[in-house]
């Protein structure tokens, strides 16, 4: 072929190659358009939609951001901010380089912003939440193609990358605030070990006059230092009774952690309202806590001395919180029910272990991740049997 | 009156049914009828008549072409006018007669009737089914003396009559159910005495509580078998077979089989209705009530159409559109399974049992978003598939491994694009794979038999050659 | 250092064993198949029968198939080919893809908004994808998507055409058009009728403007190249003896013309 064909070749390929992926959407350019649609049947439709299943994931996402803004003051809502803000905005440019239609009023890369800024330390520096966000949004999200596609939560993805590119500065907690009428009782573990902010940012140091650690930490510490076996008694006010320091707990009063974790009654109500709209399955959390609970519950009974009980572990971390909004991300968990049973029973399990024998304190994050990637299998082995089928499990694998 | 309970899956949509307090009216009767000749599953009937006869109402116009095929007859006394083509609901040409009304309405002589159906036996009353070119009026129009011929080796013990209309809009069946009990209830005996089955139910859902008082009240005096009226839960898709047989009989209809390996009948209201008018009038079937509703009309309600009255007719006759009213979707049949048609140019069928406006304001659009993996689709598909997965799969055109994952036993009710939040046509994505891999079983169902064929000839050859 | 050591002999361990490995069990590539396969365009359109490009240089290193199969070979690689193989080329006519329609929205125009999956063999299932021609092209551009050359364009009023310099004939569009619309004709044909509708003339003209009613004018004219095909009304092109490019203007509703102008 001469050069010259070969150019025009070229030329009129490009219109002809350019052709559209198949998409559903009403066609918009014709001419004379006629009043009448056709459409495949049905033609009724429940009006639920992505926006107003991401928005109810929002609303539901706001009592648990209230309590951290009101524990650690603006740090909190500057972090908010900052991820949600930069979530949309790298949602907007992949999607703006990946020729995809704008989708940015879905509401989605907002509810992965709020997440990944519940799962920071308020006085995470704005460069390391920007950080976060391009990982939890492009890697974890876009280069997939977009929401539906991904494999792994992509909150997730931009905390993991952030905990091990940051470890020092995703694990020094600020102080929270104390309540005044508490404040005479001293927060359960917030007296010793103040360490000096780890950051360089100036302004970033103030606002995290002082830092604390988890109650996990204290835990893990627990188990590895026999010598500090009791240290959880000790950091805890002789006079009070446990079941103070348990509502304490629930309610995050004192306890140091990421800005969105440490209220459990917040997540609980966005989690049950979640839960009642039919927005998440239930399986996922009950089943999840509930094998929390009975790992743990098992090595506490065999050796309290050297591990905590199944309610500080409840009640502690970030398990609330991924139980209820992390653990239930509907891209990259199961589609059935005994599938979500499946996966709530798989993350319990990775995160007692993570948790009891592990070296992280804290293993949430890393379960579900590890779930995620069950995920597709778990769809194939607990496929149900369709009505009139004889009775086989799950879908055959395919040939090679 | 104990309830039954429902089925695995299935959605509640709004039930719409703004005709239901509508007594059936008579259209009056039309200049032009378009009498296609395919109005049931099969082969087109095969006209008996040709451009410029004369025709009475109730002759006979078209004769079964093949075993599942119809009779057809004219709906009024006129002269043809053409014969050639016709848009169905489908967006398909179907051969048809257009009949040019008269306006006498001189009805031809009706089929004797019989009378002493009780004493019939099953054979006479199929014939007469047959004769009368009744098909199954709820939506697929399988004919009916195909589906009352017991299957040599099937052993049929139960009849369930359905009486369900779980679409939501249409009100057709319970109309009928209002005002002809002894009608349809008289067709269900026929039918129970044709398939000498002693187990008959009459499946009505409970959010037509007049309709199952009605016929509990009349079906106390029959006898011989009894009747039952089995008050079902609201829930769609009830009245699809399946569904339906598994709700009242807890039988589990095997996939890819029929209702007869559970050993059950499944007849619609208006067939049964169609029926004993058949075999005690000995009239045929060229009529049907069919609801015509939807938001945009003034006066929608329930009319007993004679086959091949247009869409537009029956449009008029529930008074037109409303005072700046528009209309986004026109369709044949219900919301949740019915075809949207682009022209009101197409006859009514023995099969449609409703004509369905919406306006543009109603009409959900679909879109190309990815799925989101809610699951939804997952719990309300009342055939326990997997419609998500089933969908990418797809759409990337991996058609095997919907084969695998079971998508030829969905029954397109419409459940899973119904609650979709990401407003996926997860039906078009179904329907076009059952007619994909459907293609491709034939294709090696063909292959096998020729390769059968193959052999066979091969084998007699060499036993003639050994012969010699 | 002991760490960059260990790593450093574990690479070179591993590439050993996997030298030896691919030595003892791996297969050698037949040459002639890979010189052969240089020589094919490399596009897996299946034209010619085999699967793909290796598939059918695997049969003629094998000598099961002769040179001069696919479509979409350039005429030097043909020569090169057959003086390797020493076999002459199997005669084939060249082929072009036509799509038989020229119903766009303007000659058929749109009955109603199709709302749904953007792929024509889908909306065939919806409402027979609602033209006023029921027969006629769709436009949403399934053979497009499937041509490995690029060679159909959907016009912006919705039709499709195939460019010719571009369409090597391996037929990839006739299997997927759902209307059964495109054609693989010889190249020589410069002019065809564009129309499948086979309904009566004055239906299908009220159907679509461009529609060929079958008045047979082009037959009178050409005798010899034209025909009207018995059953359907349609004149049709006589392939062994094409008419030349005049002759599209005898015809009245422009059905009978070449694809692009």
């Amino acid at each position: 072929m001469s050069e010259d064909a070969k150019n025009t070749m070229e030329a009129q390929t490009a219109p002809a190659t350019q052709q559209p992926k198949p998409t559903a959407e009403p066609a918009k350019t014709q001419p004379s358009m006629p009043g009448l649609i056709v459409s495949s049947s049905p033609h009724f439709h429940t009006h639920d939609t992505v926006e107003s299943i991401m928005r109810w994931v929002i609303i539901a996402l706001l009592p648990a951001c209230l309590a951290g803004i009101y524990f650690f003051g603006l740090g909190a809502l500057r972090v908010l901010a900052i991820c949600t803000v930069a979530s949309l905005a790298f949602e907007y440019l992949s999607a703006k380089a990946m020729g995809k239609s704008n989708e940015l009023k879905d509401g989605s890369a907002a509810v992965t912003g709020l997440l990944l800024g519940m799962n920071l330390p308020s006085s995470t520096p704005w460069w390391i939440c920007v950080i976060g966000c391009f990982m939890a949004i492009v890697v974890g999200k876009m280069i997939y193609g977009g929401l539906g596609c991904n494999p792994f939560n992509p909150a997730l993805v931009g905390r993991v990358a952030l905990l091990l590119a940051f470890p020092v500065v995703m694990t020094t907690w600020p102080m929270p605030r104390v309540p005044q009428c508490l404040a005479n009782d001293a927060p359960i573990v917030a007296t010793t070990s103040a360490t000096p902010a780890q950051s360089d940012d100036p302004a970033d140091a103030a606002l995290m006059p002082t830092t604390t650690a988890t109650p996990l930490k204290y835990s893990k510490l627990a188990r590895t230092n026999k010598t500090a076996a009791t240290l959880l008694e000790d950091c805890t006010p002789a006079n009070q009774k446990p079941f103070i320091n348990y509502w304490q707990m629930f309610l995050g009063i004192g306890k140091g952690g990421s800005l969105g974790e440490t209220c459990g009654l917040a997540l609980l109500i966005g989690g049950v309202l979640l839960v009642m709209l039919n927005i998440v399955r239930w399986q996922i959390p009950v089943f999840y806590l509930a094998t929390m609970t009975i790992i743990t519950g098992i090595a506490w009974i065999a050796a309290p001395e050297s591990y905590a009980n199944p309610v500080f572990h409840l009640l502690s971390g970030g398990v609330l919180l991924g139980a209820f909004f992390m653990a239930t991300d509907m891209v990259t968990t199961p589609l059935s029910r005994t599938g979500a049973i499946v996966f709530g029973i798989g993350c319990g399990i990775l995160t007692a272990c993570i948790r009891l024998w592990g070296s992280y304190p804290e293993g949430v994050s890393f379960s579900i991740l590890i779930m995620n990637a069950f995920t597709p299998l778990i769809d194939r082995f607990t496929a149900g049997k369709p009505f009139g089928m004889p009775k086989k499990k799950g879908i055959a694998m395919p040939k090679a | 009156m104990s309830k039954f309970f429902h089925f695995y899956g299935g959605v509640h949509p709004n039930e719409s049914k703004i005709s239901s307090g509508v007594p059936i009216a008579e259209p009056p009767l039309y200049p032009l009828y378009t009498v296609p000749l395919s109005m049931h599953i099969g082969a087109p009937a095969k006209a008996l008549v040709s451009v410029g006869d004369k025709v009475l109402k109730g002759q006979r116009i078209g004769e079964p072409a093949s075993f599942v095929s119809s009779n057809i007859h004219s709906p009024t006394s006129g002269k043809i006018k053409s014969m050639g083509t016709c848009l169905g609901p489908m967006g398909n040409q179907l051969p048809c007669v257009v009949i040019e009304s008269d306006g006498e309405d001189k009805e031809a002589e009706p089929l004797p009737p019989i009378l002493n159906w009780r004493d019939s036996d099953p054979q006479t009353l199929r014939n007469r089914v047959a004769e009368a070119g009744i098909v199954g009026m709820g939506g697929a129009s399988f004919p009916t003396p195909v589906k009352l011929s017991v299957p040599p080796g099937k052993m049929i013990d139960t009849l369930i009559i359905n009486g369900v209309e779980c679409e939501p809009c249409l009100t057709a069946d319970h109309r009928l159910m209002l005002e002809a009990p002894k009608m349809i209830l008289d067709g269900v005996s026929i039918v129970a005495n044709l398939l000498q089955v002693k187990n008959v139910f009459i499946g009505i859902e409970d959010n037509k509580p007049d309709a199952i008082a009605l016929l509990t009240k009349e079906a106390a005096s029959y006898s011989n078998p009894e009747i039952h009226i089995a008050p079902l839960h609201v829930r769609y898709p009830q009245g699809a077979e399946k569904q339906l047989i598994y709700a009242i009989t807890k039988r589990q209809v095997p996939s890819g089989g029929l209702p007869a390996d559970v050993h059950c009948v499944v007849q619609n209201i208006g067939s049964s209705f169609a029926i004993a008018e058949a075999v005690i009038k000995g009239k045929p079937l060229y009529e049907r009530v069919t609801t015509v509703t939807g938001t945009p009309l003034v006066a929608p309600g329930n009319w007993r159409f004679r086959v091949g009255t247009s869409y537009a007719e029956a449009i008029k006759l529930a008074g037109g559109l409303k005072e700046g009213a528009q209309i986004g979707k026109l369709i044949s049949g219900g919301p949740m399974m019915g075809f949207a048609v682009y022209s009101q140019e197409i006859p009514v069928m023995k099969n449609t049992s409703g004509i369905l406006l919406m306006s543009p304001d109603e009409i959900h659009q679909y879109t190309s978003k990815s799925c989101l993996r809610c699951g939804r689709c997952n719990d309300v598909c009342p055939m326990q598939l997997m419609p998500g997965i089933l969908s990418v799969q797809i759409e990337n055109e991996r058609f095997d491994d919907a084969q695998n994952w079971h998508v030829m036993d969905c029954i397109e009710c419409g459940c899973c694009a119904y609650t979709c939040p990401a407003g996926r046509p997860l039906v078009q994505h179904m329907r076009r794979a059952k007619a994909e891999v459907g293609a491709k079983l034939r294709a090696a169902k063909a292959a096998a038999d020729a390769a059968k064929a193959a052999a066979d000839a091969a084998k007699a050859a060499a036993d003639g050659k050994n012969a010699k | 250092m002991s760490t960059l050591l260990i790593i450093v002999i574990v690479g070179l361990l591993t590439g050993i064993a996997i030298a030896i490995v691919s030595r003892l069990f791996g297969t050698a590539a037949d040459p002639m198949e890979e010189n052969l396969k240089a020589l094919l365009p490399g596009a897996n359109c299946g034209g010619c029968g085999f699967a793909g490009c290796s598939g059918y240089a695997k049969a003629l290193a094998e000598g099961t198939a002769k040179p001069g199969l696919c479509a979409a070979q350039k005429a030097e690689d043909l020569e090169k080919m057959v003086a390797m193989l020493g076999v002459a080329a199997e005669a084939k006519e060249p082929l072009v893809a036509v799509v038989m329609c020229n119903g766009d929205d303007i000659n058929a125009s749109r009955q109603a908004q199709y709302n749904g999956i953007n792929d024509c063999r889908n909306a065939a299932i919806v409402a027979g994808g609602a033209k006023t021609c029921v027969f006629g092209c769709l436009g949403l551009g399934s053979c497009a998507r499937v041509c490995p050359f690029g060679a159909i364009e959907i016009t912006e009023h919705h039709i499709a055409v195939v460019h010719r310099e571009l369409c090597r004939g391996c037929g990839r569009c006739v299997q997927v058009c759902p209307k059964k619309l495109i054609r693989l004709v010889p190249k020589s044909a410069e002019v065809n009728v564009l129309c499948s509708n086979p309904m009566k003339g004055p239906a299908k003209f009220k159907a679509c403007k461009a529609a060929c009613i079958g008045c047979g004018k082009c037959v009178r004219e050409a005798p010899d190249n034209m025909h009207i095909d018995t059953g359907t009304s349609l004149a049709k092109v006589n392939y062994e003896n094409p008419p030349s490019e005049a002759l599209a203007n005898v015809c009245p509703t422009h059905a009978l013309r070449k694809q692009i102008d």
